[in-house]
């Protein structure tokens, strides 16, 4: 019995969405990134066609985070305090391929940053760094249904990404994100109908499926990371079957949801029988992701630069072509 | 496959005994139809049948076992592609690389040591792979003795020099070692010397046709228990033959592949190890060969394991029963969470670790977490309150104050009217709640 390769013939493949302007295309950025367009399920080269890698973004906070690990403070402790020199410092000294900037302190709780404050913000850490940028609400969603468009209007034209919209509150973001022309993230709770359904309410505000980033929701290994990893390879799978409303390229909140474990961040005195503290959540960042990269995800947003690396070098590796 | 429930029951019995956990013949033949059992769970079936079922009534993937007793090691007996499909069964064996050139009694000892305790779940590693890296038969049978009294868990014996081999696993032959590995130039000797000491075999391909190839030879001379290697080493195309055996197995039954696959880490660092293996362990490694052995570099593979290898359609439940953490008085805090296994046992860790004795009371949520369970409605006020009353708390506190989970902070008032309790809203993540019972709870 000879070995006869198992191909499978998809349909379809997953849309391309570009981040970033250059100045000719009406924006500041160096250089733009394309996510998406894979026409095979994760780094399986020898059945399709997988033109742009998955990329890894850092993540740099408008202000300085009161509860991350101390083991940040040797990277970015004489940064926190400054968004655009920690963008900078994620790019240059930590390799990130884009920042995603989080807007935490409009949370009315924690400073209540105004719109215009934010969007300054932004523009500060666009003019710093050359990479395309992916901005963040705090996470309430009425502030920043305030902020949101106030950033996309003082940013028109540079085509960032921007999130997050969701099933029950999308509207006004879909709107900015037309009117000046920026790319949304379509937040679902880990279900696939929701997921669909929201791009289908977003494309019908006439934004086109080229603009759109799923977040499908995550958790961070552990704490339910199975229930993402199927969902991305639900949704994958579904995309390549030839559903375009599932065909979108895929974002992950990796770093967010694993710095706030338990095993990311007990001392080893505490847990002696876990291990080194640091390098375990390194690792609890980058197992987290790697697993995620196998499902479908192509927007890896890290919270340390040790594992950010990491996986930058893992996607290099899977990008090499394979055969069978 | 192709056999139909009917095609498989004309060759059975017919006899109803039961005996196949199935109450009839039929049920046990439509049941094998559907690759949901397979033909040797069946005493009483002839040999003409099995010969006439073959290949039909065999599991896609044979179950291969390393080692003997409570500690022996099953892999393979998958058949999906994707855990959203079914679930995954055997999950993944994690083998730590030891040379026979190191202090190999001290490196198994630290390698039995290699256990985890979390979330109500206990985690191993699952056994040492002992690698003849002096050429030497004789060291190398005396480290092999080492492994196996040092550890009561399998190991995997690597060595493709046959007279070595031989010389070191018949030393250890009762416990069952996997020898790794047959390949084209020594093949008929070691699957000679595997059958001789009925241990499983592991065939390193080079590359998956020639891999297909061997295995055929092999199985020709009439052993089966065996354990693939594609024979490359680079992360994508291991990706590759792993997903392909996998699905050669699976969707077209082709035999050669019908065994575990194992794969090797490359990397020196031990962290990119780590992140090399997380890919192996996502697709279809039934064992993974690694030298990374440091607690924190295992444990977010053995959990990422885990993980994968649950069943998606039933998340795993604890009891919604009241839970007394510590000698409880009826002064002791209430907290309430839900009973999702994951979330229990994290909010029990840290009650347990706050030193402040108290009762956690889980609520009826079908298993699911605090904020999936808010969404779906399922932690309400009212569902607090039953859990409150089926519990009896007001006979086994003094008192009337629960403590929330953060995240349900808005449940604070819908509780305290249905429940008559007065809320006290804890932290967001059970992390808090050591420094929280010292504050509210502590003397
Ligand atoms: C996995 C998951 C699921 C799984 C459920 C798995 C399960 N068994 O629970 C599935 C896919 C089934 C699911 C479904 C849904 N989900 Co869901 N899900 C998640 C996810 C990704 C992780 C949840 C998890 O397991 N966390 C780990 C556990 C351990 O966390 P936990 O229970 O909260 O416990 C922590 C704390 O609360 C605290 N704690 C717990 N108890 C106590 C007690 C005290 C006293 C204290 C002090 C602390 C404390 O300690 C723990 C660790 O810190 C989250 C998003 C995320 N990244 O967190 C969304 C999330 C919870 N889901 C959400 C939603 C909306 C849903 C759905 C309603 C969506 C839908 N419409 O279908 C459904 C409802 C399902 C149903 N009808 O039954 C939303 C909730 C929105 C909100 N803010 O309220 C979330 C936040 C996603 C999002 N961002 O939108 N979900
Ligand atoms: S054990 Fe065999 S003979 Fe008995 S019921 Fe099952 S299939 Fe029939």
């Amino acid at each position: 019995m000879a070995f006869n390769a198992v191909k499978e013939k998809y349909r379809s493949k997953v849309g391309e969405v570009t981040l970033g302007a250059t100045k000719e295309q009406g924006g500041t950025r160096g250089y733009t990134i394309t996510v998406g367009g894979e026409g095979a399920l994760p780094f399986l080269h020898f059945e399709g066609e997988i033109p742009n890698r998955p990329v890894v973004a850092l993540e740099v906070w408008d202000h300085a985070p009161a509860d991350w690990n101390a083991c940040f403070d040797s990277y970015f402790g004489d940064v926190y305090n400054d968004a655009a020199a920690w963008a900078k410092k994620c790019v240059e000294e930590y390799g990130a391929d884009l920042i995603v900037l989080r807007l935490k302190g409009a949370d009315p709780d924690i400073n209540d940053a105004s719109p215009e404050d934010c969007a300054k913000v932004v523009k500060d850490v666009l003019a710093a760094v050359e990479c395309p940028l992916v901005v963040l609400g705090c996470g309430k969603e009425e502030k920043d249904n305030q902020v949101l468009p106030v950033v996309a209007e003082e940013t028109s034209g540079e085509n960032l990404l921007i999130g997050v919209a969701e099933q029950e509150n999308y509207k006004s973001l879909t709107a900015a994100c037309m009117v000046h022309k920026h790319n949304i993230i379509a937040q679902s709770p880990i279900d696939i109908n929701i997921c669909k359904q929201l791009n289908i309410l977003i494309t019908e505000m006439n934004l086109p499926d080229d603009r759109i980033v799923i977040d499908p929701t995550i958790a961070a290994l552990g704490y339910g990371l199975e229930y993402g990893y199927s969902i991305m390879e639900r949704a994958r799978n579904g995309a390549l079957q030839g559903d375009k409303m599932l065909g979108l390229p895929m974002i992950g909140n990796v770093g967010f949801e694993v710095w706030r474990t338990k095993e990311a961040n007990a001392s080893v005195e505490d847990f002696p029988a876990w291990g080194e503290q640091e390098p375990r959540g390194i690792l609890w960042e980058a197992t987290t992701a790697t697993a995620l990269l196998q499902a479908g995800m192509d927007i890896v947003v890290m919270r340390h630069p040790k594992a950010a690396s990491l996986i930058k070098q893992n996607i290099e590796e899977l990008m090499v072509a394979n055969e069978v | 496959m192709g056999l139909t429930g009917l095609e498989i029951f004309k060759q059975l019995p017919k006899t109803n005994t039961g005996d196949c956990g199935f109450p009839t013949c039929l049920a046990f033949a439509m049941a094998l139809a559907a690759g949901k059992t397979s033909l040797d769970k069946c005493p009483h079936v002839s040999e003409e049948a099995k010969e006439a079922l073959g290949a039909a009534a065999a599991p896609p993937i044979k179950l291969v076992k390393v080692g003997t007793g409570d500690h022996a090691v099953e892999m393979g007996d998958e058949t999906e592609l994707f855990r959203h499909d079914k679930r995954f069964y055997h999950p993944t064996a994690l083998a730590v690389l030891i040379e026979d050139t190191e202090d190999v009694a001290a490196r198994v000892a630290a390698f039995d040591e290699l256990e985890f305790d979390r979330v109500g779940l206990h985690f191993v590693t699952d056994m040492v792979a002992l690698q003849c890296t002096s050429g030497d038969g004789a060291k190398f049978k005396a480290a092999a003795e080492a492994v196996a009294a040092g550890t009561q868990k399998p190991f995997v014996l690597i060595c493709e020099d046959v007279a070595a081999m031989e010389t070191a696993a018949t030393a250890v032959a009762d416990k069952k070692p996997l020898l790794y590995a047959a390949t084209n130039d020594n093949y008929e000797a070691m699957t000679e010397l595997a059958k001789k000491l009925e241990c499983p075999l592991a065939v390193k391909g080079n590359g998956l046709a020639d891999l297909a190839d061997l295995v055929e030879k092999i199985t020709k001379l009439g052993y089966k228990e065996l354990v693939l290697d594609s024979g490359n080493r680079e992360t994508s195309q291991v990706l590759a033959d792993l997903t392909q055996i996998r699905r050669s197995a699976v969707r077209k039954r082709f035999r050669p592949f019908g065994y575990p696959a194992m794969a090797f880490t490359t990397k020196d660092d031990p962290m990119e190890e780590v992140v090399q293996a997380g890919v192996y362990l996502s697709k279809y490694a039934g064992m993974i060969v690694l030298k990374a052995s440091k607690k924190e570099e295992i444990l977010p593979l053995v959990s990422w394991r885990q993980n994968l290898f649950t069943d998606p359609q039933k998340p795993i439940q604890v009891e919604a029963k009241a839970v007394a953490v510590g000698d409880v008085t009826p002064d002791s805090p209430v907290y309430i969470t839900t009973n999702f296994s994951l979330t229990y046992y994290i909010v029990e860790g840290e009650v347990e670790g706050s030193k402040v004795p108290a009762w956690i009371v889980p609520v009826n949520t079908d298993g699911i977490s605090v904020l999936t369970a808010w969404a779906a409605g399922k932690l309400t006020g009212d569902s607090i309150n039953k859990a409150l009353k089926e519990n009896d708390m007001e006979s086994k506190v003094n008192h009337k104050t629960l403590v929330l989970p953060g995240y349900v902070a808005v449940l604070s008032g819908s509780t305290e009217e249905e429940t008559g309790w007065k809320v006290i809203v804890g932290p967001r993540e059970a992390a808090g709640i050591g420094k929280f019972a010292k504050d509210n709870f502590g003397k």
